[in-house]
Order: C-alpha cells, then sequence, then structure tokens
C-alpha cells in the first residue's frame, strides 16, 4: 500500500532524528517517520560481546582475586556478570527485543555448559585414571590366580559381551514383533492400548527387581544359589524388551501409509506387506533402536551382581556356571581390592573406561548403520 | 483381455456412517471413465472400493455387488488380495518403494510375492512395462538407482509401470496428476490415450478439463447435502455430459456455479 500520509503531518527531519547518546553504536540518523519504513534499529557491534566477556572476567578476576575465592567462584561471578552487562548495554542502544534475545542466549548457552559439564569431567576423571592401566596384558589376561599385582578384564569383556548378545537374542525379536503386533494388527484395539502402558510401566522397572525376578525363576528350575550368564541375559532382556518396542513402534508409524497402500494395490498380502515392505523401511531406524537399548542394558549391575554372580576365571559358557561381567568386575575391585588397595582400584578405573569405549563404540556403529541403511534418495 | 465392470446397488459405509448410497453404473471395457464430482462427495471412496482398497481402513464395508467377468468382487468365498491382483491401482502421490531400485519397483508385484521369475523374462518385462508407461528411454541407464530419486512425473509413471507389470483388468487411478506440474501431467494424459486400448481404466480428477480430454465417458457424483451420502447423479459420455447433460445439477457443476 502507497504512504497515505499529506504533506501537513510530515515532520522535519531535525525533529525527528536522534543522535546516538550510547558510545560505540552504529546507528545513522533515524530518517524521517513519513518517507519510510521503521525497518531499522540501532545495533550493537560485532565485538559487544566479546567485549562485555573480557571486562566480566577482568572485573570478575578483581573481585576473587581480593576475596581469596577460586577458580569457581571467578567462572561464576564472570557469567552472572556478562549475563548482566550484555543485555542491559543492548536494552540501552538496541530495543526491547533485541535484550530479551541476549538474555535468553546467554542463559541457553548457560544451561548448555551446566549439562555437558558432568559429561566432560566423567569422561576427564575416567581417562585420567584409567588409561595407565590399560595394556595389552590388562585386555588379554583374566584374574586368575593373581593377587596383587597384574591380571586383567579379559573374562569380564567376554562375560559382557556374551550376556550383552544372548540378551539381544532373546529381546530383540520378541520386541520387534509386539511393536509390528501393536503398530499393524492392533492400531485401534483396546488390548493394544494396555499392552503399550504395560510395556511403558515396563520401563521403569528398577534393575535389581529384574535381577530378583530372574534369580527367583531360575532358582525354581535349578534350585537356589544358582548362579548363570543365561539367568543375567534373561534379567537384561527384561530390561531391554520395553526400549525395544518403544522404539521399533514409534519407527514402524514412521513408515507412512501410502507406502502399505501401494502394496496392497499389487495384491501384496499383509503379512507378506509388513515383512517386505515395512520392516525394511524401518529398518535402519530399528537398528539404531536396538544398538542404544544394547548400550543402556550393558552397564547394568544390580541383576548381574544378583545371577551372574562373580569369578576370576574366563567363562564362556551361558548355561554353566558363573560369569564375570564389567560392571560387576569393577564393584568388586572397587569395594574389595585386596591388599594393596591401590592395584585394584586401578583395575576398577581401567575396567571403568573399557566399559565407557564400548558403549561409545555400540552407539557409533548404531549410527554409521543407520546411515547404511537408510532408503536412499540419491539420484 | 480387460473387462467392464458392472456395479448394482452399492452402499459404502464407514462404520455406521453411509459414505456413498445407490451406484449403479457400467464402466465398459477398454476405455477410460472419468468420476468427477465436489469434494467430498464419495468418488475417491467409490474408487477404491472397486479393487476392495477401503478395506484398509477399520469399520468400512459394502452392501451391494460390483461384477467384474461374470464374477461378484464381494462374494463370500472371495479373496481380497486376488481381486487387487486384477484391479490395480495409481495413487495420487506417487509411492515407489524407497528402499527399492527402479528394476525392483516395476517388478514389485512380483517379487513382493515371491514369484520367481527367470532373469531374461524379468528384464523383459521391465522393458515391457517402463515402455508403456514412457519412462524407458529416461531411466534405462539407471534401472539400478533407487526409486525415489526421480523427479515427481517420472516417479508417477514409474508406479504406472509398476501398476501395469502384473498385468491387471482394471487400472483405477486416483487423482494421478494433482500432485504435478502441467507438462508431467500431459506426459501422463497421453499415457492414459495410449493404455487405453489395453485396459478398463477408471480415474477420478478435480480437473474438469481433464476429463474432458481424457475420458469417453463421465460419472457425475455429488452430495444429496452436508452429512449425507454421496450418489451418482448422471453417467454419459463425455462429450454429452460437457455440452448438454440431463440433471441440472450437472450442469451447475460444469459451469462452475458450485464445487
Amino acid at each position: 500500500m502507497a504512504n497515505t500520509k499529506s504533506p501537513a503531518t510530515h515532520r522535519t527531519a531535525g525533529s525527528n532524528s536522534q543522535e546516538p547518546s550510547v558510545p560505540g553504536s552504529t546507528s545513522t540518523a533515524r530518517p524521517t517517520r513519513s518517507n519510510t519504513l521503521p525497518l531499522r534499529h540501532p545495533r550493537l557491534p560485532r565485538w559487544a560481546g566479546w567485549l562485555v566477556a573480557g571486562v566480566a572476567a577482568a572485573a570478575s578476576a578483581i573481585v576473587t582475586l581480593s576475596l581469596g575465592w577460586g577458580l569457581v567462584g571467578w567462572g561464576i561471578l564472570a557469567i552472572v556478570l556478562f549475563g548482566i552487562a550484555l543485555p542491559v548495554w543492548s536494552l540501552l542502544v538496541e530495543n526491547r527485543r533485541a535484550a530479551k534475545d541476549r538474555l535468553v542466549s546467554t542463559l541457553v548457552w548457560v544451561a548448555f555448559a551446566l549439562a555437558v559439564l558432568p559429561l566432560v569431567s566423567l569422561l576427564a576423571t575416567v581417562v585420567e585414571n584409567g588409561l595407565h592401566v590399560i595394556n595389552a596384558q590388562f585386555l588379554t589376561y583374566s584374574m586368575r590366580n593373581v593377587i596383587g599385582e597384574g591380571g586383567g578384564v579379559y573374562h569380564a569383556i567376554i562375560g559382557t559381551l556374551l550376556i550383552t548378545v544372548a540378551a539381544a537374542v532373546i529381546s530383540v525379536p520378541i520386541g520387534i514383533m509386539t511393536a509390528i503386533c501393536l503398530v499393524e494388527y492392533g492400531a485401534r484395539h483396546k488390548v493394544a492400548r494396555a499392552i503399550t502402558f504395560l510395556v511403558d510401566v515396563m520401563t521403569g522397572i528398577p534393575s535389581i527387581v529384574a535381577g530378583l525376578f530372574a534369580y527367583a525363576l531360575f532358582a525354581l528350575v535349578f534350585g537356589p544359589g544358582v548362579r548363570l550368564g543365561i539367568g543375567g541375559a534373561v534379567a537384561l532382556s527384561l530390561l531391554m524388551i520395553p526400549i525395544v518396542v518403544r522404539s521399533c513402534e514409534e519407527m514402524l508409524k514412521l513408515v507412512p501409509d501410502e507406502l502399505r497402500e501401494a502394496s496392497y494395490a499389487l495384491g501384496v498380502p499383509k503379512w507378506r506387506t509388513i515383512v517386505k515392505v515395512v520392516l525394511p523401511t524401518a529398518m535402519a531406524g530399528i537398528i539404531t533402536g536396538v544398538m542404544l537399548a544394547v548400550a543402556r542394558v550393558i552397564g547394568e549391575t544390580a541383576p548381574l551382581l544378583i545371577i551372574a554372580g562373580s569369578t576370576d576365571s574366563v567363562n564362556t559358557n551361558l548355561f554353566g556356571e558363573r560369569m564375570m561381567t564389567l560392571p560387576v568386575f569393577i564393584y568388586y575391585s572397587y569395594t574389595q581390592p585386596g591388599v594393596p588397595a591401590e592395584f585394584g582400584q586401578a583395575r576398577a578405573w581401567g575396567a571403568a573406561l573399557v566399559l565407557i569405549v564400548i558403549v561409545l563404540a555400540l552407539n557409533l556403529l548404531a549410527r554409521l548403520l543407520g546411515r547404511v541403511l537408510s532408503p536412499k534418495t540419491a539420484r | 483381455m480387460a473387462k467392464s465392470i458392472d456395479v448394482s446397488d452399492l452402499d459404502i459405509f464407514y462404520g455406521d456412517f453411509k459414505a456413498v448410497e445407490g451406484v449403479s453404473m457400467t464402466i465398459p471395457a477398454r476405455s477410460v471413465t472419468a468420476l468427477i464430482g465436489p469434494s467430498g462427495c464419495g468418488k475417491s471412496t467409490f474408487l477404491r472400493s472397486l479393487n476392495r482398497m477401503h478395506e484398509v481402513i477399520p469399520g468400512a464395508r459394502v452392501r451391494g455387488k460390483i461384477v467384474i467377468d461374470g464374477q461378484d468382487l464381494y462374494g463370500d468365498d472371495v479373496d481380497p488380495v486376488e481381486v487387487r491382483r486384477q484391479v490395480g491401482m495409481v495413487f495420487q502421490r506417487p509411492n515407489p518403494f524407497p528402499t527399492m531400485s527402479i528394476y525392483e519397483n516395476v517388478l514389485a508385484g512380483s517379487r513382493l510375492n515371491a514369484k520367481r521369475i527367470p532373469k531374461a523374462k524379468a528384464d523383459e518385462i521391465v522393458e515391457k512395462s517402463l515402455r508403456a508407461a514412457n519412462l524407458w528411454t529416461e531411466v534405462r541407464h539407471r534401472l539400478g538407482k533407487p526409486g525415489a530419486g526421480l523427479s515427481g512425473g517420472q516417479q508417477q509413471r514409474l508406479c504406472i509401470a509398476r501398476a501395469i507389470a502384473v498385468e491387471p483388468q482394471v487400472l483405477l487411478m486416483d487423482e494421478p496428476c494433482s500432485a504435478l506440474d502441467p507438462i508431467s501431467t500431459s506426459a501422463i494424459e497421453d499415457l492414459i490415450h495410449d493404455l487405453r486400448s489395453d485396459y478398463t481404466i477408471v480415474i477420478v480428477t478435480h480437473n474438469m478439463q481433464q476429463a474432458a480430454r481424457v475420458s469417453e465417458d463421465t460419472a457425475f457424483f455429488n452430495l444429496a447435502g452436508a452429512g449425507m451420502p454421496g450418489r451418482l447423479v448422471e453417467m454419459n459420455p463425455t462429450r454429452k455430459i460437457f455440452s448438454n447433460p440431463e440433471e441440472s445439477a450437472t450442469e451447475a457443476y460444469i459451469s462452475g456455479r458450485f464445487g
């Protein structure tokens, strides 16, 4: 629409322009109101953020040194000063919205740092305490006949891998088929809603309860005092199944209905449509979900303490005798290190680092598989 | 090969809601029949009932008869899967299977049903279907590439090739060009013209000019009122519908007074 202000309301340039009064702002003189759209407002210079950060850091340092606070106090004070000074400066030079934007951006970044800090600190601590322990011997020897220095976590690594793979073998088929049942066949039935609710409840089962259940189950068959690797796998699968079901359900729901219809219209029966069209399309997401479920249960200690037990030797038989796993090894190494204590505790840190590396590797593998297997859209 | 369809007194229900009421018509063999009408008048519902696709929605049912080649599609021991093998469908938005290549997409009708076809025969089917769909020259050198990597018009032609590769008696098309640009649309219309001699084609379209260009017979559906079931108002040769229709409602719709 054309500007319809009459000449009588035209204001002179002098009365309407505002000389910039705050140093550092780069506004030009305001154009007269009747001629142009109010698209521009003064802005802080690009280096405003850095300037305020530097000044806040320096001011905080002065206060910290004079009051005797440590590094953390300096950091907190600097952030608070920054979080106050920059929005206020912005409010004076720019407008309210820009000031609010800067304030909220600062808060968001601080929240992010607070969230990431514990993770970084954890990784740094584990690496610092555990890296020097890792060597070829540590990774290839068990603790058989070892007292004090020496030995390794080979038996624990084998145990963890075997039990986790067995848990996956149990939970993945059950989980995928439950998800198929919920999404493809039961979508509107009350039974499906009940099952979904129960699965949600299962995600909250405490891991020790799952371990007790597995122990009770095996004790019924084998008598009290039983310790079996496969028991640990059953306990872990109880924890894995709800995660697999939920993520598979989401992935199956993401497959668009028009693909199913295209398949039905070709005269393909429903079960074949699911097996040959829906599952392959969702496969990338399903595999990622399964790997993430595995990464989640691989570090569960409580159920394995009860049912898989602890041993010093390598045991590759899931159905016979105790089996050592990394989380249980860490527990016993740290709490019952023997004498002298530093070797046991060092081994615990080493095992913790190995466990974290395995989880990281699984997550990376999940992402890689997800990208490789996803439906391709390249020309 | 292509057969005609006789519809007698068809009612279509979604649960308790009657969506379409009392449709009786004969769709002639080896020709193109267009279904036109305002939004929500039940033409897509009717089209989907011709290959029992509406049963995909829970609670959908039908009263009446649809007879192809002397057999009622809704007879007691008729398998819907077999019906869909004889009556193919192309949808509004192209939907090639994303996990399959172009070659595999065309053969999907057989592959998904685990029918073993020797490679030479499979190649022949793919080439014949893609040629019939006017897509062969464009994709012959990249049959192994994913089906989803083509343009919209090419994807729709791929879906048509996929539908005719199983050699159905009837081909149903639910607004096949509404998601495409004018040039792709005219390519598909030429394709329909070529396919007419081998298939019975029923096409739902919002575009009346397209109905006039493409079809030999046209059926006009309408709603009696909001919330009422859709009905077949008039079915006649296309030339007659668009020049002097029998019903006044048809005339009002054609001349743009409503819909």
